[in-house]
């Protein structure tokens, strides 16, 4: 903040038309675009992944206009613990839950979005009006003297933590001790069979509909050995299960069938050509 | 700079919030959407504490942040154990408790 108000000083004095203080003015309008892009990004984006992505970036915009409002310490808490931990852990989630987690698009209730739409404007428009009427050309006192109190803001953050908030900073110890305990009970699963033996493993790797040993690498009995290219059988039919699951489930293995086709006419090429070589060979001898 | 201008982002972004709770389907998105709502009620703490010239604000957001961190935790483990038993993350499927 001390930079930016530097840069409004600068632009008091510098060319004209700039008006003072417009470091921080140019600050909010790109970050305030910018945050205003990955929410509606989050609700918009059919894919879970692209919504965690979306709002990371309004979390990091957000934290810089923390940071442009003398909020230090909450701009980099927001940083490390919301766009650091939270959403890694958002992520994480995702990945455990799968990769085909996409939103289905369809209706459930019927007029559902078009009343979700009616409530959003009109619920915005509540709000906008409420804060544009009443707190419109309030007086901004500014925080420089509050931080200066005790050397700066972690100082006065913290001296206000451990005095007159100091019971809810009591409190919140016994919130995460709870949510920790109560997470793990959550995802805590029972065994309730026993445990299987080597010997067991074996036999049921062996019985009928299971598969004993590796299933077959993608790509290799074929021209190309990318993962999404399913293996040739030495009878010219295509492997299904050389593509990793995943890839299937997404619809991004290569079609079978036009592969098997393209692959015969290779190898019909390959051998006339093979052919015609050995008996230029031949006839140079 | 008109302090207005960040209220006004923060009720802009809150009501985006809401209205993806409202709209999505996906357990987990929508939890997004939970944290959309609750920065940008941060977003309003920290103008405020500087129209006021007081830290107590930033200490209210710094609250409110950790609330949140507990409140992800548990909703995520929820959802992990929901998705084990039912195999969905979509909101619409878990209706065991509807007569």
């Amino acid at each position: 903040m001390n930079a930016l108000a530097h840069m409004g000083a600068l632009a008091a004095t510098g060319p004209i038309g700039v008006e003072p203080n417009s470091g921080e003015q140019i600050t909010f309008w790109i970050c305030a675009t910018l945050a205003v892009i990955g929410a509606l990004g989050t609700v918009l984006s059919r894919k879970a992944v692209h919504s965690a992505l979306f709002i990371a970036m309004t979390m990091i915009n957000l934290a810089v206009l923390y940071i442009a409002q003398d909020a230090l310490f909450l701009g980099m808490v927001q940083v490390i613990v919301y766009t650091g931990a939270v959403m890694m852990l958002f992520v994480f989630v995702l990945m455990v839950v799968g990769v085909d987690a996409s939103d289905s698009l369809v209706e459930t209730i019927k007029g559902q979005r078009l009343l979700a739409g009616l409530a959003f404007v009109g619920f915005l428009g509540l709000l906008l009006t409420g804060i544009v009427d009443a707190l419109d050309g309030m007086p901004l006192n500014g925080l420089q003297a509050a931080n200066e109190l005790h050397g700066g803001n972690v100082q006065g953050i913290g001296v206000l933590i451990f005095t007159r908030y100091l019971l809810a900073f009591e409190v919140t110890s016994a919130l995460l001790i709870t949510a920790a305990v109560g997470a793990m009970v959550l995802t805590h699963r029972e065994r309730i069979e026993p445990r299987k033996t080597q010997a067991q493993l074996s036999v049921e790797r062996f019985a009928p509909g299971s598969h004993p040993v590796n299933k077959p690498s993608p790509g290799v009995y074929a021209r190309n050995n990318a993962v999404s290219m399913p293996a040739m059988l030495p009878d010219g039919s295509v492997a299904e299960d050389s593509v990793p699951t995943p890839l299937r489930v997404r619809g991004d293995a290569r079609d079978a069938d036009l592969l098997a086709l393209e692959e015969a006419d290779h190898l019909a090429h390959h051998e006339a050509m093979t052919v015609d070589e050995a008996d230029g060979t031949g006839a140079s001898r | 700079m008109n302090p207005t201008n960040y209220l006004v982002l923060s009720a802009i972004l809150f009501s985006i919030g809401a209205g993806g709770v409202l709209v999505r389907r996906n357990a987990i998105v929508v939890f997004m959407c939970i944290e959309l709502m609750l920065n940008a009620s941060n977003l309003a703490f920290v103008t405020f504490a500087r129209v006021n010239g007081a830290l107590d604000g930033q200490v209210v957001a710094f609250f409110v942040m950790v609330v949140a961190a507990a409140e992800v935790v548990v909703g995520l483990a929820i959802i992990v154990t929901i998705f084990r038993t039912r195999n969905s993350a979509s909101v619409d499927e878990p209706n065991l408790l509807k007569l």
